[in-house]
């Protein structure tokens, strides 16, 4: 069966963001970039369903500007087989991306398809139950165990009590939580042959899709700062502070 | 134009996040009917129309909305709204709790709409204009929504509570939704609720969250006596959970959950900026760990150094 992962270049986690002093967003220009490391999963587990025999194609896709062909080379050096590239200078809307992914969708047909739960960076957590509701296609979301059959595919899903377990008729779109696996890192062979795989770039407008921005971002903001407080000597001292000074414990 | 609030509940009651969600609707000053959809329901009704500024609760009793299935549940909110969709009567915000059920189903929503949707907002400035964090909640990003319908999720650590009224006060009319929609694509297989008598973690006003440090599931045990000690729900950091201390469901952080209580003590956590994401909006902070330079400190207003498998034993004794 055919698998398709979306990804997205985020700025590196462990970077410390800095906002504009306009506040017209965060500073992205010279910054480490990464693959977003919930999109790492989901490449990490299509690479082992195809090691498992059964996947039998991985397709990687990602919506961006020319930089995150980086990302797509890396999917490949992971182990994925294509890479489509679809070619914008904006920053997408979850809704928008949604649109172009399901157009994918419709030409690719994949029995699967998988992303991340969501983005580190804008925090949505919207693009895979999105493209969910314009395919028709069931939904696996926050997934932290698959079991892929012919006709179905088996999802253990975190919920806030516990787990939910569901059964997806296929196709269906899947979204990973950050217990579904620990992704691997790709080799110096496999970038190299990654280089040769197959790469597809499409302009954005072959799409002919509304994806004009719904929504404006008015400023960024820095959150209110918390100052650091008091060092504590004792175990009384602490106590004691908690119930006469903070007055948070009887 | 109206609010729609899609109430999240567990067949029994109903959940305090919802009650957080009408505090926020509250401030969008129109009408706001609240959505349960489930199967035998009864109970869930009665606390629905005792919730301060509740105008009137809608019900879909029927078995196809049992375990809250986003492929069902989705298709009936989009009929109730498509339905008015251009009448003053009509429902101008959705909105849920940003908690897994209202992530899952939401955008699911939007979607079917033709909408973006505004996750996890802090606040509702006015009716098109909310905050909401970005970037593990270390950027506010205030966005004006174009859309003709606005689908909110709420992040509950931000509002309080609304008031649930006696009896004889509060009796919201109730009204029945005649839309069925059963997916055959979607099977419920089973669910795995962890058990606990501890106060739940988002609503609990103590927090006491363990992480790497503690080096044990055995000695995770601490954190649980400690956490009895001061009636207080138990987190841990993603370190704790992936070593297996303890089950998923509390993590607190970007990926978990979002917690602000009055009390939130750190014990062998670090402070990663995923960890923070999740809890810097707690009232107190209180930090527990052997290194001076751990990131927590920056945030703690108390802050104890040293081995806390010293301070622990030391800290449940002195709460006696």
């Amino acid at each position: 069966m055919k698998v398709l992962v979306a990804i997205k270049r985020v700025i590196d986690p462990y970077v410390k963001i800095r906002i504009k002093d306009d506040g017209s967003g965060v500073e992205d220009s010279n910054v480490k970039m990464a693959m977003n490391p919930f999109c790492e999963i989901a490449v990490e587990e299509a690479v082992r369903l195809k090691e498992a025999d059964i996947a039998s194609e991985i397709v990687v896709v990602s919506v961006g500007d020319d930089t995150c062909q980086e990302q797509l080379r890396s999917a490949l050096a992971l182990g994925a087989d294509r890479a489509i590239h679809i070619a914008t200078s904006d920053k997408l809307e979850p809704l928008a991306i949604a649109k172009l992914l399901n157009a994918l969708v419709q030409k690719e047909q994949p029995s699967l398809m998988l992303l991340g739960k969501q983005s580190i960076d804008t925090d949505n957590n919207q693009v895979a139950q999105m493209l969910s509701a314009l395919t028709g296609y069931p939904q696996g979301t926050f997934a932290s165990e698959l079991t892929v059959n012919t006709q179905t595919v088996v999802v253990t899903r975190e919920i806030d009590g516990g787990l939910e377990t569901l059964s997806l008729q296929l196709p269906a779109i899947i979204s990973t939580d950050l217990r579904l696996n620990e992704p691997r890192y790709a080799s110096l062979p496999n970038i190299m042959k990654a280089k040769r795989k197959p790469f597809a770039v499409i302009a954005i407008d072959e799409f002919e899709l509304d994806i004009a921005p719904r929504q404006e971002i008015i400023d960024v903001m820095v959150p209110p700062k918390r100052e650091s407080g008091i060092r504590v000597e004792s175990v009384q001292e602490l106590v004691t502070k908690l119930r006469n000074e903070a007055k948070v414990i009887e | 134009m109206k609010t729609l609030i899609i109430a999240e509940h567990n067949g029994h009651s109903l959940a305090t996040d919802t009650l957080k969600v009408v505090r926020a609707a509250a401030s969008l000053d129109q009408q706001i009917d609240m959505l349960i959809a489930g199967e035998n329901v009864n109970a869930i009704i009665e606390q629905a129309q005792r919730i301060e500024t509740i105008d009137s609760v809608l019900v879909a009793d029927s078995s196809c909305y049992q375990h809250a299935l986003a492929e069902n549940v989705s298709v009936l909110v989009e009929a109730m709204v498509s339905e008015h969709c251009d009448s003053p009567e009509g429902y101008s915000h959705i909105l849920t709790a940003a908690t897994t059920f209202g992530k899952n189903l939401l955008p699911r929503i939007a979607a079917l709409l033709d909408v973006g949707m505004l996750s996890d907002v802090i606040e509702i400035e006015s009716k098109d204009t909310v905050i909401r964090p970005i970037y593990a909640g270390n950027a506010l990003a205030r966005v004006r929504s174009n859309d003709r319908i606005k689908a909110i999720s709420v992040r509950a650590s931000a509002f309080d509570a609304a008031e649930q009224l006696s009896d004889s006060q509060g009796s919201a009319p109730v009204n029945f939704v005649a839309i069925t929609h059963q997916s055959l694509l979607v099977e419920f297989v089973s669910q795995q609720v962890v058990a606990s008598a501890r106060p739940e973690l988002p609503a609990a006003r103590v927090v006491v969250s363990g992480g790497r440090g503690l080096g044990s599931k055995e000695n995770f045990a601490m954190v649980e006596q400690l956490a009895d000690k001061l009636d207080a729900a138990i987190g841990a950091s993603r370190a704790a959970v992936d070593a297996g201390y303890v089950s998923n469901e509390l993590q607190v952080g970007q990926t978990g959950k979002i917690v602000a209580p009055d009390l939130y003590i750190a014990i062998g956590i670090s402070g990663a900026i995923q960890h923070l994401a999740g809890m810097k909006d707690s009232k107190v902070i209180v930090a527990i760990n052997n290194d001076p330079d751990a990131a927590i400190f920056e945030i703690a207003d108390y802050a104890l150094i040293g081995d806390l498998f010293e301070i622990l034993p030391a800290l449940i004794d002195e709460l006696g």
